[in-house]
């Protein structure tokens, strides 16, 4: 006796596209909520380091607008830990375990696999990051100046579309790497938290060191962002938000246009050079 | 009477094979070059996250004491989650990843010393950043480190027991490691990342909340950092107040006994949680998080 039941209807095109989205998605969620030491950790250890750094600020006597600076950044930072350790290594885990394969003989469609796991992570990521906004803003009474509600959710928006298709480019380039898969995404993280001012305006960087670190959505999304809810982010903004806005939905429409064709590139030479199912540990 | 030489042979060379072992994993995926650079962007990125914050308040004002107290004190830290990760995340590496640790349990080998072996590589690397990071503040940054004034003596002592204590400390979260299921998270960084916070690293204990502060005063990592700013600069760590009622002596005792402390716990705990895991079959577990 089957333990599933017979498959009555087949889908096929968008249908089959938006069931895998959605099937692909469910395990990010789902799996979130039943292991809940997870979101302990995931909220409790990005505040330390929110509390680490709102305490340096506060031991050489910066502004409190910096302090809501810290909390914002490190609440962001959630995201970037997801696309860069969910999104953009998971093909390669997924190999690692030999589900890729899998993947790869189903009728699924890969772009549809990627974006599922980006809507789910996205959610799930969106959560924690709530709770660190929350959370941090009580404990350390930041307070916000929101100035553009609308521009706000545009701006965040936007960041996470660019910042997702930046994790699924990304995600089929990892595919072909082995053991440097790990290494590379333990190296993006502290230089880029430094280039895209997580913890400090980014633009301190100085005008081409900070226009460099934009193609990194955060950096615009978190600079427009503390523009648009700090009294005096305005005057330490990089770029006019209009601009940043702009220059975002290039981002977006590049890097998710690009994902597309670089994972149908890279699946191709991956069957062909034979590397789907390598494990090389 | 035979059996002490042995012994001492298992130990030592379990130490420096999982030591060799481990310094392979850590480096051959790729070119020495490129390994090294990867050593080195991680730290330094993360020291130059500190300084900007310094800079953009103070603006630029390296010449504080302040400035040389969190410098000294965040690129000494890089050991902390080195080593305690080194110890601990050997367990999941072995057991889940390599699959080995079955393999290593039934060879005649030293499981304490094959982890402390195993977290050599990363000591190393964590040298390189803490090197790096150092000279980095020196070169270019004032900071006040004249070598000719360094208590050499008293730094050597304070890193050689901050380390075993560490490892001593990584030895209780690889026992704990041994019972529990592969997480996303790495329970050496965790904890490191936990006690950045409490230990005074880059900021005085003074600035913590009072109620918080008593954690940092328990925490032997606190006196390990404080030790490590006498010694190479007298005169910045005698600018805060925290400690200013202890000698130098009464640091190291501090610190010894605390390690020492850690020493006995960590082979209770280790045996406790290794008896724990044998019982339970959790060993050859995969748990494939």
């Amino acid at each position: 006796m089957s333990l599933f039941p017979p498959i009555e209807k087949k889908r096929s095109g968008w249908q089959l596209f938006l069931m895998t989205v959605v099937g692909r998605s469910y395990p990010r969620v789902v799996g979130m909520q039943r292991e809940r030491s997870w979101m302990f950790f995931d909220v409790f250890l990005p505040l330390l380091s929110v509390a680490a750094y709102v305490f340096v600020y506060r031991a050489i006597g910066a502004p409190e607008d910096y302090v809501g600076f810290v909390v914002v950044g490190g609440a962001m930072t959630a995201f970037w830990m997801n696309v860069l350790w969910s999104m953009s290594s998971q093909l390669y885990w997924e190999k690692e375990q030999g589900n890729l394969a899998l993947y790869i003989i189903s009728p699924a469609p890969m772009m549809a696999i990627l974006l599922g796991m980006a809507v789910g992570g996205l959610f799930a990521t969106l959560l924690r990051a709530i709770a660190i906004i929350a959370v941090g803003s009580l404990i350390f009474n930041v307070t916000y100046a929101v100035s553009s509600f609308w521009q706000l959710i545009a701006v965040f928006s936007l960041s996470m579309v660019a910042l997702y298709g930046l994790g699924m480019m990304s995600a089929s380039i990892f595919l072909l790497l082995s053991r440097e898969a790990w290494h590379l995404a333990n190296l993006a993280m502290e230089p880029v938290y430094l280039v895209s001012g997580m913890y400090f305006p980014v633009k301190n960087l100085g005008f081409w060191a900070a226009a460099a670190a934009s193609v990194i959505p955060l950096t615009l999304g978190l600079d427009a962002m503390r523009q648009l809810v700090f009294a005096s982010g305005p005057t330490l903004g990089f770029l006019s938000v209009e601009t940043e806005i702009g220059i975002l939905v290039i981002l977006s429409v590049t890097f998710v246009t690009a994902a597309r064709y670089l994972l149908a590139y890279v699946e191709r030479l991956a069957v062909r050079e034979g590397r789907l199912t390598e494990n090389r540990r | 009477m035979k059996g002490a030489p042995m012994q001492k042979s298992v130990n030592l060379r379990s130490f420096l094979t999982a030591s060799w072992l481990g310094w392979q994993i850590e480096s051959n995926w790729t070119d020495p070059f490129l390994f090294a650079t990867y050593s080195i962007i991680k730290p330094v990125a993360g020291a130059a996250i500190l300084v900007l914050m310094y800079s953009i308040v103070t603006q630029g004002n390296f010449d504080s004491p302040v400035f040389a107290y969190l410098y000294l004190g965040n690129a000494f830290y890089q050991y902390v989650p080195a080593v305690l990760t080194g110890v601990s995340w050997t367990i999941i590496d072995d057991r889940e990843h390599y699959r080995t640790l079955k393999y290593i349990y039934t060879a005649p080998v030293n499981i304490p010393f094959y982890l402390f072996g195993r977290a050599v590589a990363k000591f190393i690397v964590g040298t390189f950043g803490v090197v790096i990071t150092i000279a980095a503040g020196v070169l270019f940054l004032n900071v006040p480190l004249d070598w000719s004034r360094v208590d050499w003596p008293l730094f050597l002592v304070a890193l050689f027991l901050g380390v075993l204590m560490l490892a001593l400390s990584g030895l209780i979260l690889a026992g704990i490691t041994l019972m529990t299921a592969r997480h996303s998270y790495y329970i050496g960084d965790v904890v490191a990342g936990g006690l950045f916070l409490f230990t005074g690293a880059i900021f005085p204990l003074e600035v913590l909340p009072n109620w918080l502060r008593p954690i940092g005063y328990l925490l032997p990592i606190t006196y390990w950092l404080e030790l490590i700013r006498r010694s190479l600069v007298g005169a910045v760590a005698e600018a805060f107040p925290t400690f200013t009622a202890l000698s130098n002596g009464d640091l190291l005792l501090i610190l010894a006994a605390s390690s020492l402390v850690f020493g006995i716990a960590s082979i209770f705990i280790f045996r406790y949680c290794d008896h724990q895991a044998r019982e339970r079959g959790l060993i050859d577990q995969t748990t494939n998080y």
